[in-house]
């Protein structure tokens, strides 16, 4: 069941169901894999979040209730889209050490050990349910509870990108360089987010993350390897 | 090649054409004009595509050398601009020659300017626009404001204007007391009718946190009925007026974040975000409703008026 809002003049939600679930996500995303491949007149971009799709149009070439036909016209048999399969993306995190200054206390907090808390990070295969806010931010779904920890008391005032945090039971990681209030348990040294490269962005909707640690070494590594730029 | 130079950059001159589409769904924002009308305007008057990129300018005004013969026009915010000394008016074509210098006097209205340049200002795309998104380093000059001694190359102008000068019954008045015109949010019945009153009742002020990617506003505290502020993240317009937890309105600009979390009270119309654009810290906002077919009519008819401005 599809619910319609308008924003103001020039956008239009479709309200896909009212929790985050796999079943409201995934229909995001059969409803923007078909309205992509449609070249419908005046739209502008798309907004796919947890259980919502924005779509910007222009309001001199289309009208919202025109826009509203032209989706219940293309949703129809949505559960016949397959979508691509989804990639499973891996990161490597460098935890703990000046890289994680929050492990300790995120193992403090829930009774388990740096290692543990390394494990049980890395374990999950998460989903991404949607990326916003930032360039390149992913919201995952699939932390683990056991090592859910509140945010910090005071935010840093820059956290750098590639940071690795908890916030609650959430967990992700900074694409770029920014404020912010999050447990910073490692940092990865690759980019989720770089305007001189194409794809510019390295994770979309659906895919999976799997974390995987590496040590000092191998953080150089990879860092420089990405930092040889194609001209 | 033609180019201006940048003799010193006033308080923000960024680089910004109508923005950034398409990249959204990564968390890419929009950025772009925050007065996208003043910035069309301005592109009008030098014979440019509207969406064409321009200089804009924020509070104070730079001072620019150019090297070469041109049409050039500045539309917006009045900062009493000058040519070689000499006052010149705002939406009007302006034609510059070599070693012809721009600068600005004090602010009189409004808060943004825009400058046009004919042949428009000729940096490299990046995702397909030469809008800077300073927080990310994305676009415009090396993603920055622009600092003294920056040269920007201007590209060759093919066209002649269609008009020298705007209708001033399409002109906005910018005063520090405005009724801004909204279309209710996706999340507007989660408030308390109370607090629905207030919100069009009651004046509300533009506190200094207000920058290209938000205005926040102070006045009477708007309450949910569930007490809770958060939704769901979800995606954001340029107008959309988040409520966080504070109950303190903020209404989201060019540089807005893709998705938020905060109950969505309403949006403003497009036509009236050219004055909010224009607003800054002090003035005065007090919203009222409007349905979403007339502010679609709205805006339909200001996109007719231009049209005929560039008449391709």
């Amino acid at each position: 069941m599809l619910n319609y809002y308008h924003m103001g003049d020039s956008a239009l939600i479709i309200k896909t169901g009212n929790d985050i679930s796999e079943t409201s996500n995934v229909t995001v995303r059969k409803l923007l894999f078909r309205l992509g491949q449609e070249n419908i007149r005046g739209v502008l971009d798309f907004i796919p979040s947890y259980n919502e799709l924005m779509i910007c149009f222009d309001p001199a070439v289309t009208r919202y209730n025109e826009l509203v036909e032209a989706v219940i016209s293309c949703s129809q048999n949505l559960d016949d889209i397959d979508l691509p399969e989804p990639s499973v993306v891996s990161i490597p995190v460098l935890y703990g050490g000046n890289s994680g200054p929050d492990l300790r206390e995120v193992a403090e907090t829930n009774d388990l050990s740096a290692e543990e808390v390394i494990t049980i990070h890395s374990s999950p295969l998460y989903l991404v349910y949607m990326l916003g806010f930032t360039p390149g931010f992913c919201y995952l779904g699939g932390m683990d509870h056991r090592i859910v920890t509140p945010r910090r008391q005071t935010p840093r005032l820059k956290i750098e990108a590639g940071s690795v945090g908890i916030a609650d039971k959430q967990t992700g990681i900074y694409p770029i360089d920014s404020p912010g209030g999050w447990q910073l348990i490692g940092k990865t040294p690759v980019k989720l987010f770089d305007a001189r490269k194409s794809p510019e962005f390295l994770l979309n909707q659906g895919d999976y993350i799997k974390f995987y640690p590496i040590d000092e070494e191998e953080y150089k590594e990879i860092l420089q390897k990405n930092e040889v730029m194609p001209l | 090649m033609p180019e201006i130079i940048i003799r010193s950059p006033g308080f923000l001159t960024t680089v910004q054409d109508s923005g950034r589409f398409g990249f959204q769904k990564y968390g890419m924002p929009v950025s772009g004009a925050m007065d996208i009308f003043s910035l069309q305007l301005a592109n009008a008057l030098v014979g440019n595509s509207p969406n064409d990129a321009c200089l804009e300018v924020t509070i104070t005004g730079p001072e620019i050398e150019f090297t070469c013969g041109g049409l050039i026009a500045v539309t917006g915010a009045d900062m009493a601009p000058y040519k070689n000394g000499w006052s010149v008016p705002n939406n009007k074509t302006i034609s510059v020659k070599r070693g012809d210098v721009l600068s600005f006097g004090d602010l009189i209205t409004g808060c943004r300017s825009y400058i046009a340049f004919g042949g428009g200002i000729s940096i490299p795309c990046v995702m397909g626009s030469r809008s800077t998104y300073m927080r990310s380093k994305t676009g415009g000059l090396e993603g920055r404001p622009l600092k003294t001694g920056d040269k920007l190359q201007i590209g060759e102008a093919v066209r002649k204007p269609v008009v020298s000068q705007i209708p001033s019954e399409w002109l906005p008045q910018y005063i520090a007391n405005k009724e801004i015109r909204v279309v209710s949010g996706p999340e507007v019945d989660s408030f308390h009718i109370d607090s629905l009153n207030t919100f069009f009742v009651s004046e509300y002020e533009v506190t200094e946190n207000s920058d290209r990617m938000g205005y926040r506003l102070s006045g009477s505290p708007l309450k949910t009925i569930s007490g809770s502020a958060d939704i769901i993240s979800a995606g954001i317009a340029f107008g959309t007026i988040q409520v966080p937890g504070d109950g303190q309105p903020v209404i989201l600009m060019a540089d807005r974040p893709t998705t938020g979390g905060y109950n969505r009270i309403a949006c403003v119309i497009t036509v009236d975000l050219t004055l909010v654009a224009q607003m800054k810290p002090g003035d005065r906002i007090k919203f009222r409703e409007v349905s979403q077919t007339e502010a679609a009519e709205l805006i339909t008819e200001r996109s007719a008026f231009l049209k005929g401005l560039f008449n391709t």
